[in-house]
């Protein structure tokens, strides 16, 4: 194999080589080469096939906009998939693989689809593989089956993420000329600037091209510009950073590629770091893309753009073909061509399509270096399958309806063609940028902005080295002095100027035949989107550039149209008969390029996915074996099984333990709430139900709150601890909701109120202590507050001191039976738990779980919100008629009086048992009146809840029947999700107790 | 109008594709129609391609301010399932199902639909009883539904993490096989082909910005294309139905918000069915072309600019990550936005209005692609005959003064 490595020049250290691995294959490369470049050194031509037609596929440029080029970088859990050759550093050791072709890129079975290339026009799937319809899957299997470029690994990265946040006066986006120019200038200012460019290194265009600044070679300039603004203490540069989204308030997102290029072993510093920068000010230079020429087989490997050409040689020091022709239709490729020349290469002609050539720099530049210049002529077709050997080359009048008869071939290995730029304006359009046509340069060039950026430079449509400079340094003193900073005379720059023609647009070659019977003339190389494709889209009514695109998939691929959506503008533009600008672009969405998931997700995966909420006690549930559920953010301790119990025999023995002697659990999860301000009482009467004005202070109540539509929110019991002091708690999982209720009538509808609300949720820990023993307990810790009934009864709050401990001291019950909770500060709530556990041995005092609490509250009959009801529960429905105060309007109340609330056979709350009196059934399953109707079947409720209950001695449940309050002593039959079905009795929802005297002893 | 098949795609291939019939008429606007459905997405479509076909409605128009079907219709996540809770919501979708069944036949155009089937997870015991309810809802309306345990969704969906420390652990799944995904811009272009072939105009860049009324009745609309007449008006705009409704008057229940989806670069084949989860708000699927294709909850605020902030994406990418841990290293390669009507209950409007011969059809919010076809079905009913179909009578506006509410929180709670 030959090295196209050059002797000499380039920015690569010959000093340090590195091996790598290409499809199996182990070639050499340098520091400072890319994957792209180190395999064009090798004399790589095909490195992929193409989509639809496996066409052979070779290295077209040298940036963002490859779209061939794509890559498997890496191996098992590290592996990368459809990575741009182009952008990808290379290192020692790099193990990469072509993504298509089968068994090899040089040899791959599927190109037979190119022999039905017209079968498989633009959409042909839309008219296909219908019948018989049976078939579809296979037809599906089969399409499916060529899917995608590279493969998603198998196992966990191994990499980190971060993020971070920063803010500055001006960001700068792109350094090349002008985005230095301006990075420069603003930070002279004092202005905090942070300049990002997606390259190894600053300078952009300056590292491929040679020429000069101020009359010394531009790469002093550079070095100089470099060393600047890193010593200044006000810049942030960071390099291998892609600000790859704008999104509103001036907030761009970028990813800082921290560690791949350094080829270690993954996981040993933070892979990618996503910057969420928050600009004041934001300056766009992010430079232009040169676009290919649609002529027949431009997707032939040694066909590349004339720029790349020149940052191979450049840069990289690899010249890509021993003997080239430049085909372009404006000047800035002639330089191309003539550096080709310079570093040795042949290059046989420079093939124009204008009739009157470029500007005199140029060609006394090509003439210089004795290339030969055809003005008004074409390259209409390529030779060469895996590799071009021929240009077919034709005279041409101007005249693109023209077909051309005669050409010559000239031989050449290397086809380098330049159809003119495009503009860069991916950011400023996501910004909400509108794009304007220009019609001298024949690009969209951004327009009108609607948040604080400027585009500069190749990308504002600025050509010339000096306006790029200038712009860019007035952008940076203006985006400077926006942000309030004094502003020095701006600086001036020198540099060559060049005399030069104006480019002609050329959006399809014309060939020897119509363009829609001609060889393919490639728009979008990756989903092999033709010109002829873009016409056969209009033939058929998909006129929007947005139809087309979809319909054609131009645009569509890991490049997203940076190298062929404007070439397919202007072919539609033809096929409609109206001007480019009429046709407008697609929308500019983010990721500018590809970012990681994993970027995007930074450190909040896995274990901290989402916070952990744990209790003060959770290390002491922990310690006794608890298994754990989850409750929102919450782990709460399930039950706590003792000797190989399992969760049912765990459960028995908790339940007994609280219906006949003490169990305690840890209730700290309940929201909290702490009411305050003089106008508590007015709010908490318009969002209760219940008349809270005449609770007397100590007094506790249960309480529900509506939605507006008369259906129950949340519940819980509150507190009146004085005149306008409340203290309310919320279920564990609707503690958020609450809070943001209450602020949100507060703060929109009644903000006259004066009302102060406090989450209290973590400051107090609660333990309910549970059983006929539960005074007892209290007592022998040592309460400073008496705990008989006539001094305490139920459902009042004391501030009291327990085992020497300030609490609050509630007598409330969730269980039916004799209970007090204790808040107490966090802080010490252990200390009380494991005072309480000592003290409670006399008693057998049994700590339990959520699945307990459910048994406890179910044998009483109290809903669980959330559980028993679903946000189509009515506290009617609930039989809660008595929470509702007739004295005073509240959140829903009317809603409460609508039709369908007032109806007599809506879904009500009720309780069952199993007529077999064995069957637990599964919570969820639907209740039906008569499960031998046809499909389908009319239900009249379900389960909510259902559990073996260990002192009644058979299962009960709980759920909501059509009409239930009246079905009491009914059958009704429980239709479960595995097909069987149970008979169930209608019951009163209260199955222990009835009376609730044991609460009240 | 020539049949889609095999066989004229070869023999087109023979004349070089120069044969190719439009796919659907760009006529001028009329100055009267009989119906004029105001909005050309897939419902909107569908619509007047049931009138056609169903009702025998000779003169429609369908009326799209920009391009057919680009509006959520070519920006949503094409889930299609049935899987719904509630009886009323469950049959709605379930008559779209079947729809969809024999949609490519029926229009002659493939809109790919893909039964690939639906995963719905549950993190926690209480996903678990509200899975078991709907499954057993389900499985009573006649619509095809399982319970799926973590050992069995192991061995089904490779790379899904199914272990019992994770943040949120999976519990288990309601698996619907014969939901799946399809193609959004085929469905637009079919039905837009198949009411073209029926008569129907379909006028494209045509913006409807007056809504013409006489003693309660409607008449006509204006557009930016001038005036036109009608006897009745079908409005099915999406995002933008408050927008419309306001121009005649009424007022919709209806809050708009931004909802964000995106894609992956193209991957070898990895993941062969649709798994969504409300527990850890994500879900995620693969295309044809192996996009990995992903969406979550909308955007908190409301609005009508079709794009949301990025910090909804980063959640939608942790969320993926804790459910399939290896798409780390994978890229996002486009994101986007839409507008989604979302309705108190979730459940969408399919109704008449206080104004005679005008109807609307909109509330789908995050979830109405997998309705296109069924909407359209009821809605065509609904205009021809002027009154509801029992399918979809209890989505009528009446139900937010009587509070006949239909909640499907629960089955909605992400985006899809
Ligand atoms: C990101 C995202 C993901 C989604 N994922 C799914 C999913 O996975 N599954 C699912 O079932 N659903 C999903 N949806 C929801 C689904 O896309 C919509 O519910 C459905 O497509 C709505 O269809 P439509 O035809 O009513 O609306 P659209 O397609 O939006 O059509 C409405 C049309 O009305 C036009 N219009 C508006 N105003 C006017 C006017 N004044 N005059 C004329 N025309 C007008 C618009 O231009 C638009 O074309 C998703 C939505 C989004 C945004």
């Amino acid at each position: 194999m030959t090295s196209r490595r050059l002797e000499s020049g380039g920015f690569v250290d010959r000093g340090k080589v590195f091996e790598f691995k290409f499809d199996g294959r182990t070639l050499k490369g340098f520091a400072g080469d890319t994957l792209a470049s180190a395999l064009l050194a090798n004399d790589v031509a095909v490195v992929s096939r193409s989509f639809k037609y496996h066409r052979p596929r070779g290295i077209v440029s040298a940036g963002a906009d490859e779209p061939n080029a794509i890559m498997q970088i890496g191996k098992d859990d590290a592996t990368l998939p459809n990575l741009r050759a182009t952008q990808t550093e290379l290192y020692n050791n790099m193990v990469a693989r072509s993504t298509k072709g089968w068994p090899s890129v040089n040899f791959d079975v599927s190109a037979i689809n190119a022999l039905f290339g017209r079968v498989f026009s633009a959409g042909f799937y839309y008219k296909t593989f219908m019948r018989p319809k049976r078939l579809w899957r296979c037809y599906e299997r089969f399409i499916r089956s060529s899917a995608g470029w590279g493969s998603a690994p198998a196992g966990n990265d191994p990499d980190e993420y971060a993020h971070r946040n920063a803010h500055c006066d001006v960001l700068v986006v792109g350094a090349g000329p002008s985005g230095l120019a301006a990075a420069v200038a603003a930070s002279r200012t004092g202005a905090r600037v942070i300049l990002v460019d997606e390259q190894n290194e600053f300078g952009g265009s300056l590292l491929s091209e040679d020429t000069t600044i101020d009359s010394v070679p531009a790469m002093q300039w550079l070095e100089k510009t470099v060393a600047e603004l890193s010593n200044c203490e006000t810049v942030q540069c960071l390099t291998r950073t892609t600000a790859f989204g704008y999104y509103d308030d001036n907030f761009v997102a970028a990813v800082e590629r921290c560690a791949d290029h350094l080829g270690k072993p993954p996981g040993q510093t933070v892979r990618e770091r996503l910057w969420r920068i928050c600009a004041r000010e934001v300056v766009l230079a992010q430079g232009a893309f040169e676009r290919p020429l649609a002529f027949c087989n431009n997707d032939r490997p040694g066909v590349m753009m004339a720029s790349a050409v020149q940052t191979y040689v450049n840069r990289y020091a690899v010249l890509p073909g021993e003997r080239a022709v430049l085909f372009t239709n404006n000047d800035s490729a002639y330089f191309a061509a003539v550096a080709f020349k310079k570093a040795g290469g042949l290059l046989a002609a420079i093939i124009d399509s204008r009739q009157s050539g470029a500007g005199v720099t140029a060609v006394t530049n090509a003439v210089d270096h004795g290339i030969p210049i055809m003005n008004g002529h074409l390259v209409t077709d390529v030779v060469g399958k895996k590799r071009v050997r021929k240009a077919q080359v034709a005279q041409w009048s101007g005249d693109t309806s023209q077909t051309i008869k005669n050409t010559v071939s000239i031989e050449c290995d290397l086809l380098m063609m330049s159809g003119g730029w495009s503009p860069a304006v991916h950011l400023h359009s996501q910004a909400g940028g509108k794009n304007i046509w220009d019609e001298t340069h024949h690009c969209f060039v951004p327009g009108e902005t609607l948040q604080q950026n400027r585009s500069v430079g190749a990308g504002a449509g600025q050509w010339s080295l000096m306006e790029c400079l200038q712009r860019g340094g007035d952008a940076g003193r203006t985006t400077a002095e926006a942000c309030g900073f004094v502003v020095q005379a701006g600086q001036t720059y020198e540099t060559p100027q060049d005399q030069e023609n104006p480019i002609e647009p050329l959006w399809r070659v014309p060939a020897s035949r119509s363009p829609d019977r001609c060889a393919k003339q490639f728009l979008d190389f990756q989903n092999d989107t033709s010109v002829a494709d873009v016409r056969l889209a209009v033939r058929e009514g998909y006129r929007s550039i947005e139809h087309v695109k979809r319909y054609t998939a131009l645009g569509f691929g890991t490049d997203q149209g940076k190298l062929g959506n404007i070439n397919g503008m202007g072919v539609l533009a033809e096929a409609l008969e109206v001007p480019i600008a009429q046709v407008g672009t697609t929308t500019f969405r983010p990721a500018y390029t590809p970012v990681t998931f994993g970027a995007g997700a930074g450190e909040d995966i896995g274990e901290i996915y989402d916070p952990v909420r744990k209790t003060a006690m959770h290390e002491w549930h922990e310690m006794q074996g608890a298994p754990m559920e989850v409750v929102g953010q919450w782990l709460r301790p399930w039950y706590f099984p003792q000797y190989g119990e399992d969760i049912h025999a765990a459960v028995a023995r908790e339940c007994m333990a609280a219906r006949n002697s003490l169990a305690i659990m840890d209730a700290s999860t309940l929201g909290k709430i702490d009411v305050q301000g003089r106008d508590s009482v007015a709010l908490l009467e318009r969002i209760y139900t219940h008349d809270v004005g005449r609770m007397a202070v100590g007094r506790c109540a249960y309480g529900i709150m509506l939605g507006e539509d008369g259906l129950l929110m949340d519940d819980g019991v509150m507190a009146r601890l004085g005149e306008q002091r409340f203290y309310l708690t919320t279920t564990t999982g609707g503690a958020a909701a609450v809070l943001t209720w209450l602020e949100r009538w507060l703060q929109t509808e009644w903000p006259e109120l004066d009302v102060h609300l406090t989450s209290t949720t973590d400051h107090w820990s609660t333990i309910a202590v549970v059983g006929p023993k539960s005074r007892e307990l209290l007592q022998k810790v040592g309460c400073n507050v008496s705990l008989q009934r006539e001094n305490f009864p139920f459902m009042t709050v004391k501030d009291a001191e327990l085992g020497g401990f300030p609490v609050q001291l509630f007598r409330v019950s969730f269980s039916g039976e004799l209970a007090f909770e204790v808040n107490i500060g966090s802080n010490y709530a252990m200390a009380m738990w494991e005072l309480l556990i000592d003290a409670g041995q006399e008693f057998q005092i049994t700590p339990y779980g959520t699945e307990t609490l459910h048994v406890l509250r179910a044998e009483k009959g109290f809903v669980i919100v959330g559980q028993d009801t679903d946000g189509s529960v009515s506290p009617v429905d609930l039989k809660m008629n008595w929470l509702l105060s007739k004295n005073k309007d509240y959140l829903g109340k009317r809603s409460l009086q609508r039709a369908d609330l007032v109806r007599t056979d809506r879904k009500q709350f009720v309780g069952f048992v199993p007529v077999d009196g064995k069957t637990v059934v599964a919570e969820g399953t639907q209740l039906v009146n008569d499960p031998l109707l046809p499909v389908p079947t009319p239900m009249c409720g379900h389960i909510t809840s259902s559990y073996a209950s260990a002192c009644l001695g058979h299962p009960i449940a709980l759920g909501l029947l059509q009409s239930g309050h009246a079905r009491i002593g009914e059958q009704v039959v429980a239709a479960q999700s595995d097909g069987t079905y149970v008979d169930m009795q209608v019951v009163s929802p209260v199955f222990y107790d009835p009376k609730s005297e044991r609460q009240n002893v | 109008m020539k049949k889609y098949s095999a066989f004229g795609l070869l023999r087109n291939a023979l004349s070089y594709n120069e044969k190719w019939p439009e796919a659907w008429r760009s006529p001028e606007p009329k100055r009267k129609y009989d119906v004029v459905i105001v909005g050309g997405g897939g419902h909107g479509l569908a619509t007047a391609y049931y009138l056609a076909k169903e009702h025998g409605v000779q003169n429609i128009a369908v009326l799209e301010k920009g391009w057919i079907g680009g509006g959520n219709t070519g920006r949503n996540t094409t889930i299609v399932r049935s899987n719904y809770l509630w009886t009323e919501a469950a049959l709605l979708y379930e008559k779209s199902l079947k729809l969809w069944e024999d949609l490519s036949q029926d229009l002659n155009y493939n809109v790919m639909f893909s039964q690939r089937g639906v995963y719905n997870l549950a993190h926690s015991l209480q996903d678990v009883r509200d899975i078991e309810r709907r499954v057993s809802a389900n499985r009573l309306n006649g619509i095809d539904a399982e319970f799926v345990a973590p050992e069995q969704l192991k061995k089904n969906i490779p790379g899904l993490r199914v272990t019992a420390n994770s943040r949120y652990p999976v519990l288990g799944a309601s698996l619907q096989r014969r939901g799946g995904v399809a193609r959004h811009d085929a469905v637009a272009w079919g039905y837009a082909r198949a009411a073209d072939q029926r008569g129907v105009d379909i006028i494209q860049q045509c913006e409807v910005t007056g809504i013409r009324r006489e003693g309660g009745k409607v008449i006509g609309v204006d557009t930016t294309r001038g005036a036109i007449a009608a006897d009745k008006v079908g409005v099915v705009v999406a995002g933008h139905a408050s927008v419309l409704a306001d121009m005649a008057g009424i007022r919709l229940p209806i809050e708009s918000h931004p909802l964000q989806a995106f894609v992956s670069e193209p991957l070898k084949p990895v993941l062969d069915t649709v798994v969504m989860s409300n527990g850890v708000h994500g879900y995620i699927s693969q295309s044809d072309k192996g996009e990995l294709v992903i969406g979550a909850g909308i955007d908190s605020y409301n609005g009508y600019g079709q794009r949301g902030s990025f910090h909804t994406i980063e959640h939608t990418m942790q969320a993926i990550i804790e459910l399939f841990p290896a798409f780390s290293r994978v890229r996002m390669l486009r994101q986007w936005g839409g507008i989604v009507d979302t309705c108190p209950d979730a459940c969408p409007i399919i109704s008449k209005t206080p104004v005679s011969g005008l109807y609307f059809n909109c509330g789908w919010g995050t979830g109405g692609f997998k309705a296109t076809p069924g909407s359209g079905w009821a809605f065509a009913h609904t205009i021809a005959e002027d009154r509801s179909h029992e399918l979809n009578a209890a989505f009528d506006l009446q139900r937010f003064t009587s509070g006949a509410l239909i909640d499907e929180h629960g089955a909605a709670g992400v985006a899809h």
